[in-house]
């Protein structure tokens, strides 16, 4: 069986899309999220999407079977904020490690199906890392800019701890994805470094940073190529955009990461920015069409979708990258798989 | 970790890339990058002082003038004993990341100590370089700590320094950059694109043979590393290599030039570099780049006797057009005497080392030649025939010649503890510039004068609170207190401390001088408050004069006693005098207005309303607008530029200050040292209840509050107040006001510090005295782009420089603390209405002056009715009701117009 490097090669690889907007379509009641397990749990937890992992496993695995049949070479688990940092909200975190754990297996289990089925395209699974919902090198209080709320080394415990839980899953890459701090992202990284070290393995890592508006500038102030510049330290699969903006607004950052990156290029926009209701309403034509840019200017190896994407959307970005020629990429497989 | 990473890229593109939050790319193509280096507590004191004392606000701007400056990197450093490392280097890279104009360019993290380093790591998204490490403590420890750099996504700096020592030839530069290298790249997996090598920058013409190869091998080593050591890139302190020649600026700047054209010739791609101690290697003269680059690439035996033979020629040459040598062959008395007259410092330690050896102990020759030179100088200089520029070229000369015997006396003071040195200066005098003031130009004057008199000053600077003037007072045991200001709150701070002094019972003589000082305030306002002596002092060459008087002890008794007599005298007769002057109540004052005939006036809008930010500008553009007399007058040269020139008496005199003034202000202008930054604003206006003026801004009102004069005036003449050149509201008519504020004293005081640093006086009163007439010539330049530009009122203006500096244009400029608006309680209007601080950085200190002090704001009117004129003084109803206008404590009030209130 081939291994990631050597697809990439071949071929653009297709990402899945939004894991949240499939999960809107079942509706599920703070009762459905509850389940039996956490009946008498004493917070609030509708909207707690990665608990579903534990609570509504088969709606989980079923949407990971839908974006692998509408043709996704690799998803991501359900695990963007399964670190205790975000999970604080829920007073979950001693739950952490179960949640990664889990949502890795089940995407793995649905993987290897496919895999057993299509030896030809093998499935991989991404475990997904978030960004959390603190930032390393921002202060959250206007009037005091020097004050952190959360610091680099309590990132990367938390991050470490769901690394080697999303290993232990099954995980066949690691996703550090929607970066608005680099600082956040560094820590992951670090993290990663740490239990590639420990455990004495290798494995590719993606990274997906979030350009936030049309200025082309992290949340954090960085722009693409300084993004690029600061993660560039480890060695990594792929760098890429997701999320905030849509498909077409990510060129001229693409375009950048592209030019100046000897590594794979990923993209996975929004379904167009959100509408006057925050609602993601390109179709799967309309942001096919602009994948095709994307396709036609080589300037990508991974497309995927983020906010407001469907199978649907999957299967038509599929449908117009299976002609055209991956972006060439120098030299990847020193990285082992 | 493997090599793996190594090969990974493409080998194109292997280029040492760092990134703050916008990226720096080193190609082989780069310019040389630049590391500011301001931002390091052990070399710059003032940022020490200022993360000492937590002003952090202020350190961030010595980080942005860095980065406005052109530094590509910033260095931060806070390896000192009494500071907290990690506390204070995690604070301020905070506060970094939350600028961006300082945050885009990529952070150095720079300490000694591991800790420091990690903790500055962890708070920087960016890619950082570490500086630095070493194979100094072992292989082991190396290894671990570029493990960790690398985790943490930098780039280091690895100093060429192992178990045996720091390398200091060619060779061992090679081979321990070649052994870091290695176990770098192939133990650790370290990019070597990422690595820079500081292969360590020592002093040359040294007068030791050993350092004779240390330029050139330094530069051998980098061309051998950038050969052998592929990707890797090389830096280094460049200031180092010349650090023999300290105080010999050409020289130095001519030094680091040709060592950094064959150091970036060999490969040498970053560093840190003084810009301002630069010299363009094209523009060194022919002859002092020969023998530089001598001593550089050690091309010759004696090279580094023939640089330093001819360095004194280079200093010469700035000073004296043809160098006459011959009174080097004088007697030793003779010479000294000489270099101290005519202030020639090259000679001088050479001169002093050979009256050392001549003498039994070194404090004779500070006390005996020395001091006889000095006193030539002194004599000359009250009998007028010396001036104030040459006495303080003098004391330059002297310090340099006291800075070299010191050592000296302290070694032979630990030799013979027992012996007790007598006091070998005349007094000590402490010198301060009051609480709330920041000006100094006046002060420093003083202080060189009298230093070169032999007192001893204590010199406390600028803003200096009264206790801490009355501790120091005490702890120092001084024999006199000179206090200065300039602007009028800086009279209260002197009563004030009278007072105070007088309550603690201390007896010791008090100076006051300064601009804003009187003889008259002096005599009726803090004479009384203190028993000792208190004299007013308003030049230089009378400081000496009275100082000497205060001391002697033959003398000091009498002239104290004639001085109380003299001073009681001058009170009554001023007081008395005081009584015969007839003032108008408020109202009356009010009702003998000026009266304008609105419905005829023209009032002309201007074309530009609301405020405009001025933050680059071309100083050149204000060198025809500068006014010379006052800069002579602050020399205490007087007479009216250009005829000062050819004057009889300070003709000359005048001419070689000009000339050396002319100097400073082109390398100020082409190194950019100086930046000049202006806000400004036109509003619609109108006066309201007679002396209030109404300005509205994006809506909101704003008021300035003027003052009438309140003297009784002959018939027909009208009592003035601002007030009245503004159509009243109730005309009906819309006028209009504008408010400025202009400064060229941004990067004037560190320039003028480093020269005091180097002991060098006179070129640092100098660059403030220059600054000061920027900051007149903006103004000036400024008012008129207002006058034909923004407001437009005589587009078709066209005034020579004489004409300006006469004021014979349409519309006044007048500014708070100035006679017609003496108060200086208006600049906070105008700092709130034009955001002064937060714009253009120039702020207000507890007594309302401007820092930086080079700096001019005020008002514009427009109408042809505007005139200047001076409040003069004016009565309590008038403070009551200004008061009552400002909503203010009578009490505050009274204290801020203490200045204009009459006596009776």
């Amino acid at each position: 069986m081939k291994n990631i490097q050597e697809i990439l090669k071949e071929r653009i690889l297709i990402l899945d899309g939004a894991m949240g907007t499939m999960l809107q379509r079942y509706k599920f009641t703070e009762e459905d999220f509850r389940g039996e397990r956490f009946k008498d749990w004493a917070h609030p937890l509708q909207g707690n999407n990665d608990l579903l992992s534990l609570t509504q496993p088969e709606a989980i695995a079923d949407i990971h079977r839908q974006y692998f049949e509408a043709g996704a070479d690799i998803v991501e688990t359900n695990t963007f904020s399964s670190t205790t940092i975000a999970m604080a909200d829920y007073h979950m975190e001693e739950l952490v490690y179960e949640l990664n754990y889990e949502s890795a297996r089940i995407a793995k289990k649905v993987a290897d199906e496919f895999t057993a089925k299509e030896p030809h395209k093998p499935r991989f699974v991404a475990g997904s890392i978030g960004p959390t919902n603190k930032t390393a090198s921002m202060s959250p209080d206007v009037n005091d800019p020097g004050y952190r709320a959360i610091s680099f080394d309590e990132l990367r415990e938390a991050y470490k701890q769901q690394i080697e839980a999303l290993l232990d899953g099954g995980s066949d890459i690691l996703l550090v994805e929607t970066v608005f701090d680099t600082l956040n992202a560094k820590a992951a990284l670090f993290a990663i470094e740490e239990v590639k070290e420990e455990r004495k393995i290798d494995v590719p890592i993606m990274v997906s940073g979030t350009i936030t508006d049309a200025s082309g500038r992290t949340l954090s102030g960085q722009t693409a190529e300084a993004f690029l510049i600061s993660i560039s330290h480890i060695p990594i699969l792929s760098v890429g955009l997701n999320c905030a903006l849509g498909a077409s607004q990510l060129v001229p950052h693409l375009e950048v990461l592209s030019a100046k990156s000897d590594y794979a290029i990923s993209a996975h926009p929004n379904a167009g920015l959100p509408n006057a209701f925050g609602e993601y309403d390109e179709t799967p034509e309309q942001m096919a069409a602009q994948i095709k840019e994307y396709a036609e200017k080589q300037l990508v190896n991974i497309v995927g979708g983020c906010c407001g994407t469907t199978p649907e959307h999957i299967a038509a970005m599929l449908a117009i990258v299976k002609d055209h020629k991956p972006r060439g990429v120098n030299i990847l497989e020193k990285v082992v798989l | 970790m493997s090599t793996e990473n190594n090969n990974r890229q493409a080998d194109t593109n292997r280029y040492l890339k760092l990134s703050g939050l916008e990226p720096l790319v080193v190609t082989p193509e780069s310019n040389f990058v630049n590391v500011g280096e301001r931002t390091n507590v052990a070399g710059s004191k003032k940022f020490l002082r200022l993360i000492k004392e937590e002003k952090y606000e202020e350190a961030l701007d010595i980080a942005r003038d860095q980065v406005e400056g052109g530094a590509q990197v910033l260095d931060v450093n806070m390896d000192d004993g009494l500071l907290d490392g990690v506390e204070a280097m995690v604070k301020f890279l905070n506060l970094i990341v939350a600028e961006p104009d300082i945050a885009r360019v990529p952070i150095m993290i720079d300490s000694s100590k591991w800790e420091i380093i990690e903790a500055g790591l962890q708070v920087v998204q960016g890619k950082c370089v570490v500086n630095s490490i070493s194979l100094k403590e072992g292989k082991e420890q190396f290894v671990q700590h570029a493990k960790m750099i690398r985790r943490y996504g930098a780039a280091v700096i690895v100093m060429a320094f192992d178990e045996v020592g720091q390398a200091d030839d060619f060779d061992r530069r090679c081979e321990i950059s070649k052994r870091s290298y290695d176990i770098l790249v192939n133990e650790v997996g370290f990019p070597a694109e990422d690595i820079i090598f500081d292969l360590n920058i020592f002093p040359v013409a040294t007068g030791m043979d050993e350092h004779k190869l240390n330029a050139i091998d330094f530069i051998k080593a980098t061309a051998w590393v950038k050969e052998n050591l592929p990707y890797c890139s090389v830096s280094g302190g460049v200031s180092n290599v010349s650090f023999s020649f300290r105080g010999n600026n050409p020289v130095r700047e001519a030094m680091h030039s040709v060592f950094l054209y064959h150091a970036i010739k060999a490969g040498m791609n970053m560093g840190i570099v003084n810009p301002n101690m630069l010299e363009i290697y094209d523009d060194i003269p022919k002859d002092l780049l020969e023998h530089v680059e001598d001593v550089i690439l050690n091309r010759r035996d004696d090279a580094t006797e023939r640089l330093l033979e001819f360095a004194e020629n280079v200093v010469g040459k700035a000073r004296e057009n043809k160098v006459d040598l011959s009174w080097r062959e004088d007697p030793l008395q003779d010479r000294i005497t000489r270099a101290l007259v005519k202030g020639i410092d090259q000679y001088i330690t050479e001169d002093v080392e050979e009256a050392r050896q001549k003498a039994s102990k070194t404090i004779e020759v500070i006390e005996g030649h020395l001091m006889i030179g000095m006193n030539v100088v002194g004599d000359l200089f009250q009998s007028g025939k010396m001036f104030l520029p040459q006495v303080v070229k003098s004391a330059r000369v002297m310090k340099k010649a006291v800075a070299y015997l010191l050592p000296f006396i302290e070694e032979e003071k630990l030799l013979n503890p027992n012996h007790q040195e007598g006091n070998s200066h005349n007094g000590k005098i402490l010198m301060a510039t009051v609480k709330g003031d920041v000006h100094d130009i006046g002060k420093n004057i003083v202080s060189v004068v009298l230093a070169c008199n032999n007192y001893e000053i204590v010199d406390l600077g600028v803003m200096v609170p009264p206790e801490k003037i009355i501790q120091a007072a005490k702890d120092e045991n001084v024999d006199v207190i000179g206090l200065s200001g300039l602007i009028t709150p800086s009279l209260d701070e002197m009563v004030f401390l009278a007072k105070e002094m007088e309550r603690q019972n201390f007896k010791v003589p008090l100076l006051i001088g300064g601009a804003t000082t009187s003889k008259a305030h002096t005599a009726v306002k803090i004479d009384p408050q203190y028993q000792s002596a208190v004299v007013h002092v308003n030049d230089a060459s009378r400081a000496v004069t009275v100082v000497g008087d205060l001391l002697q002890k033959e003398t000091s008794l009498k002239y104290k006693e004639s001085i109380k007599l003299d001073y009681e005298d001058f009170r009554n007769k001023f007081l008395n005098r005081g009584k015969h002057k007839e003032y108008l109540n408020i109202a009356q004052a009010r009702e003998n207005k000026y009266q304008v005939d609105w419905s005829k006036a023209e009032i002309i809008k201007p074309k530009e309303l609301g405020i405009q930010i001025i933050e680059e500008f071309d100083f050149n553009k204000l060198l025809p607008f500068i006014d010379w007399s006052p800069f002579f007058r602050s020399w205490e040269l007087h007479g009216k530029y250009p005829d000062i020139l050819e004057d009889e008496v300070v003709g000359t005199q005048a001419t070689e200050l000009f000339a050396d003034a002319q100097q400073m202000l082109k390398m100020i202008l082409d190194k950019n040292l100086f930046k000049a930054k202006a806000v400004f604003g036109l509003f619609p206006a109108n006066t309201v209840n007679d002396d209030d003026i109404e300005l509205l801004h994006e809506g909101k009102p704003y008021i300035f509050r003027t003052l009438r004069q309140q003297t009784k005036k002959y018939a027909g003449k009208p009592n003035f107040a601002l007030s009245d050149f503004i159509a009243p509201k109730d005309s009906g008519l819309q006028d209009y006001i504008g408010c400025f504020c202009v400064s060229t004293g941004f990067g004037a005081d560190e320039l003028a510090d480093t020269y005091q640093k180097n002991l060098d006086d006179y070129n640092s009163i100098m660059v403030k005295a220059l600054a000061d007439r920027f900051a007149e010539a903006f103004a000036e330049y400024l008012h008129r782009e207002v006058r034909k530009e923004h407001w437009g009122y005589v587009p078709e203006e066209g005034l020579s420089n004489e004409e300006l500096i006469k004021e014979s244009y349409i519309g006044i400029r007048p500014a708070p603390g100035y006679p017609a608006c003496p108060d200086h309680l208006e600049k906070l209007t105008i700092w709130e209405v034009l955001q002064v601080k937060e714009t253009i950085g120039v702020s207000l200190t507890d007594s309302l002056a401007m820092w930086p002090a080079a700096s001019v704001s005020g008002y514009y009117f427009g109408s042809k009715e505007a005139r200047y004129f001076g409040v003069g003084k004016i009565k309590e109803d008038q403070v009551e009701d200004f008061a009552k206008r400002k909503n203010m404590p009578l009490e505050e009030a009274t204290k801020w117009l203490a200045p204009n209130i009459a006596d009776d």
